[in-house]
């Protein structure tokens, strides 16, 4: 069909997170319409911590695309140093996440105690799974891609971080913004 | 299609600024931030899921090269989506409606917070 | 991590040992039978506790020769196993994964799937979650009670289903093997769009690989909610959550939702491969051009697409919006238009054809006419008015068996028979074949007409002992005539077993193209070596060329080139 092989199953891999992430975020989305009640404990995220992480987020996609750019004019060391930075993102984002949750179930908030928090922990946790998943494969790719070889894979990677970035980019407005 | 495709094997012809994407949507975050300090819902709502929805947009279109990849793949994606909506859907006339439609629920539900959000 | 396993397929073409030949193979013709064989031996499991089961209904409070007393919790969870284990462990791996690894190559005619490493891991995948639940058989409390749809409250607080840990090791086991089947799904569908052989267009590709495609389709587009509200679930069992609890503001009709939402586009998920193993069979017993070959793809695309909009046929009874009701009885009703239409095309094909009743065929017929029962018995329980009535009876039962025997069974048979020589290069035994078709076809119609009576006598399912219920005592003929059909069709299965077995040794050996078939599998050597086509092959033309006039043979192989008029290119029997 005219796509290569990797790129085409990656698509196949993003198209079938859209049902696991659609099945998550539709249930929640419809528990949130009909629970008003829920705004109170929506007001407890950090609405800043969230958008520091949307940011950081942004940025790695940022250079995960510019790595893509870097591979296919063939520079292959820069765009391993891209992928790190990209690398250097997801753990940026994992670490804010590790102090936010921290806080908040310290105080109380934990998956139990409201439905609200179960979905924040469960959908949230769930995105961080594919954030960790991410990063690893990535190091990976960045190691071939290093030596000049495989250069494909980093567009390839790139596809599945861009996604796992837009999932956070409604997860964002769903968990902090909307109270 | 297929010449947008050799395009983008060779990666030399499309000269998407990804800086200037990145910088727009570091704006529209910054929108979707400070959209509730109005405290106006319908506001709150725009900034929030209408701007995630342009920030979702603008990442697949640029970042993910929706823009020149094939046109199948757009459709393949825009049709996961149609099944989620269709079951959200389906499923909502009912889960919308904890309360049935019929009967009564003969116990209260505990009050907000009161499962184990003490402070 | 795909990209990666390519890189590192080279491997492999030199001597290995039986492990690395056998159990970490990346060749997907042994992946196949991993598939085929694990399947097998989870049929054994999920035999014998119908064989437990069936034995309580007929014969309440006896013994039960090999197994003992049978309890209340000890009942919930042999048909809670029975069922999980013949949709996920047996008509999955079997008829998707065994059949789709082994033909997708070959008949698309190149050496290999294109992630041979992701396909490996697949299937350790998919042996993980069997072991999983096999575990689940032994720890306390025993495996997972909660019947097969795991409807909650029933399915996540131990106080009601009272297996605590078997429900959290079903729900792991069935999360796996689902992500095996994505693996494996996307392979299937990357495969099938990347690596035709040259000349071989989309209208080119036989039917069954059509039809895997759209399943490994259709399963990858429903079953993501259900994974999500497998971890709801698996949460609301071990964390304290409460997302199915409505004392919580949870909602279990949710998790009833999610569950169909996939469930049922997964009845055409195993439904399409069958339909595809049917048709490859009978196009090459008819000797006949199958009838409507786009149309049967268009039908079958059209059918995908409707069963993602049916499922709340299910839940007509849990309190769902009635307007919704409404609407699900139409689509409901709808989707058994193009099912119907391929009923009449296979009809269409064997019309005029010139038919061989081998094994293999036999299977196929059945397949026909006994899916028929299924289907048209589906137009009651699909309309809510009378699914009301026959909700939950062994009506549904007796009607969804029709449906799942015909495609797990019947038509795995069909395959089997037929692509047996192309796996093992012998011949199976036909005469033996045909005993253990025939008793296995009336065996199965014993079983099953009299449960239709009795769920339209009154029947209720999930019911552990009949003698509780004086008013339905009328009904204990046809119970034990039912288990006296279970124990015939069980008595005729080791007449398969040994002629398969046997045959793998001491079968007439079969050459490359046994039944003078057209697709291209048969082109390769039998059994194929590593890389399957000593040359690879050329396609000239679409897979049912059968009598062709002008031509002396009645069949015209895709790869051999049309300035050949005379013969294909290698003549073997």
């Amino acid at each position: 069909m005219g796509l290569p092989t990797g790129r085409l199953a990656v698509w196949w891999v993003v198209a079938s997170e859209i049902v696991i992430f659609g099945g998550i975020l539709g249930s929640y989305v419809m528990f949130r319409l009909s629970h008003d009640s829920w705004a109170e404990q929506a007001a407890v995220t950090n609405t800043l911590a969230g958008a520091f992480n949307t940011f950081v987020l942004l940025t790695s996609s940022l250079t995960a695309v510019l790595a893509h750019q870097a591979a296919e004019r063939g520079d292959g060391p820069r765009a391993a140093r891209l992928l790190h930075f990209t690398v250097l993102g997801g753990l940026t984002f994992l670490i804010v996440k590790a102090f936010e949750w921290t806080y908040e179930i310290s105080h109380g908030y934990t998956i139990g105690s409201n439905l609200f928090w179960s979905f924040y922990y469960v959908a949230a946790g769930l995105h961080g799974l594919h954030v960790i998943v991410g990063m690893i494969i990535m190091l990976f790719v960045a190691r071939t891609a290093k030596r000049n070889e495989e250069l494909h894979r980093v567009e390839n990677i790139g596809i599945y971080w861009h996604f796992v970035d837009l999932v956070w980019i409604f997860l964002f407005p769903l968990l902090y913004i909307a109270k | 299609m297929a010449e947008h495709a050799t395009a983008h094997a060779h990666g030399e012809t499309h000269h998407t600024n990804y800086v200037k994407i990145w910088a727009i949507l570091l704006v529209l975050l910054v929108v979707s931030v400070v959209g509730p300090e109005f405290g106006i819902r319908t506001v709150t709502l725009i900034t929030a899921f209408g701007v995630a929805i342009v920030k979702a947009w603008m990442v697949a279109h640029y970042f993910m090269h929706l823009n020149i990849e094939k046109k199948w793949v757009v459709y393949i994606m825009v049709i996961m989506l149609a099944f989620m909506l269709a079951m959200v859907g389906g499923i909502s006339p009912d889960v919308l409606k904890h309360d049935g439609h019929n009967w009564e629920k003969l116990w209260e539900e505990p009050a907000p917070g009161a499962g184990g959000g003490a402070h | 991590m795909s990209a990666h396993a390519a890189s590192h397929a080279e491997h492999g073409h030199h001597e290995q040992g039986f492990v690395r030949k056998y159990l970490l193979s990346t060749d997907h013709k042994v992946i196949g039978l991993q598939y085929l064989f694990t399947g097998m031996l989870m049929a054994l499991i999920g035999g014998f506790t119908v064989y437990v089961f069936r034995m309580q209904l007929a014969f309440p409070g006896e013994e039960v020769p090999l197994w003992g007393r049978v309890t209340a919790a000890q009942y919930n969870a042999l048909v809670t196993t029975h069922g999980s284990v013949m949709i996920f462990w047996v008509a999955m791996p079997v008829l998707i994964a065994a059949f789709g690894n082994f033909l997708i190559p070959l008949m698309l005619g190149c050496d290999d799937m294109v992630f041979p490493r992701l396909n490996r891991l697949s299937y350790q995948l998919f042996l993980l979650s069997a072991l999983i639940l096999i575990a689940s058989f032994f720890v306390p409390g025993g495996p997972f009670g909660g019947a097969w749809t795991a409807y909650p409250p029933l399915s996540a607080d131990p106080a009601y289903n009272a297996t605590p840990w078997g429900a959290t090791l079903w729900l792991i086991a069935v999360a796996l093997e689902f992500v095996a089947f994505l693996l494996g799904g996307i392979n299937f569908i990357t495969t099938a769009m990347n690596s035709r052989a040259p000349g071989m267009k989309m209208f080119d590709v036989p039917i069954v690989i059509w039809m895997i495609v759209l399943a490994s389709l259709v399963f990858m587009a429903s079953v993501g909610p259900l994974i999500a509200g497998a971890i709801m679930l698996l949460f609301d069992q071990r964390f304290g959550t409460g997302f199915f609890n409505p004392a919580t503001g949870g909602d279990p009709v949710l998790w009833q939702h999610l569950f169909w939402f996939f469930g049922h586009p997964e009845v055409y998920v195993v439904l399409l491969p069958a339909l595809g193993i049917v048709a490859e069979v009978m196009t090459t017993f008819s000797r006949k051009k199958l009838f409507a070959y786009r149309t049967v793809i268009f039908t079958a695309i059209a059918t995908s697409i409707i069963s993602f909009f049916v499922w709340a046929h299910h839940q007509f009874v849990a309190g769902i919006d009635p307007r919704m009701a409404g609407l699900f009885t139409v689509t409901t009703l709808i989707i058994s238009v193009p099912i119907a239409e391929m009923m009449f095309i296979y009809i269409a094909t064997l019309y005029g054809g010139s038919i061989r009743f081998t094994t293999p065929m036999l299977w196929a017929l059945a397949f026909i006419a006994e899916f028929l029962i299924g289907g048209v018995t589906g137009i009651y329980l699909g309309a809510a008015g009378s699914d009301v009535y026959f909700h939950d009876t062994y009506f549904v039962l007796a009607h969804f068996h029709y449906t799942f025997f015909p495609i797990a069974f019947i038509a795995t048979f069909a395959g089997l028979t037929y692509w047996f020589p192309k796996m093992f290069g012998r011949m199976m035994d036909e005469r033996l074949g045909k005993i253990h078709f025939w008793g296995t076809i009336i065996a199965f119609n014993v079983i099953f007409i009299p449960l239709f009576l009795t769920g339209a006598g009154g029947d209720h399912r999930r019911i552990f002992d009949y003698s509780l219920f004086p008013e339905l005592a009328g009904l204990q003929g046809l119970r034990v005539l039912a288990t006296i059909g279970l124990l015939v069709l069980i008595a005729f299965q080791p007449i398969f077993i040994y002629n398969f077995i046997n045959s793998m040794f001491r079968g007439k050996v079969a050459g490359a193209n046994p039944w003078r078939a057209n697709t291209l599998e048969w082109a390769a050597p039998s059994p194929p070596p590593h890389g399957n086509f000593p040359e690879m092959p050329v396609v000239y033309r679409g897979p049912y060329e059968y009598s062709v006039e002008g031509r002396d043979e009645d069949y015209w192989p895709q790869h051999v080139p049309p300035d050949d008029p005379k013969r294909p290119a290698e003549q073997v029997a």
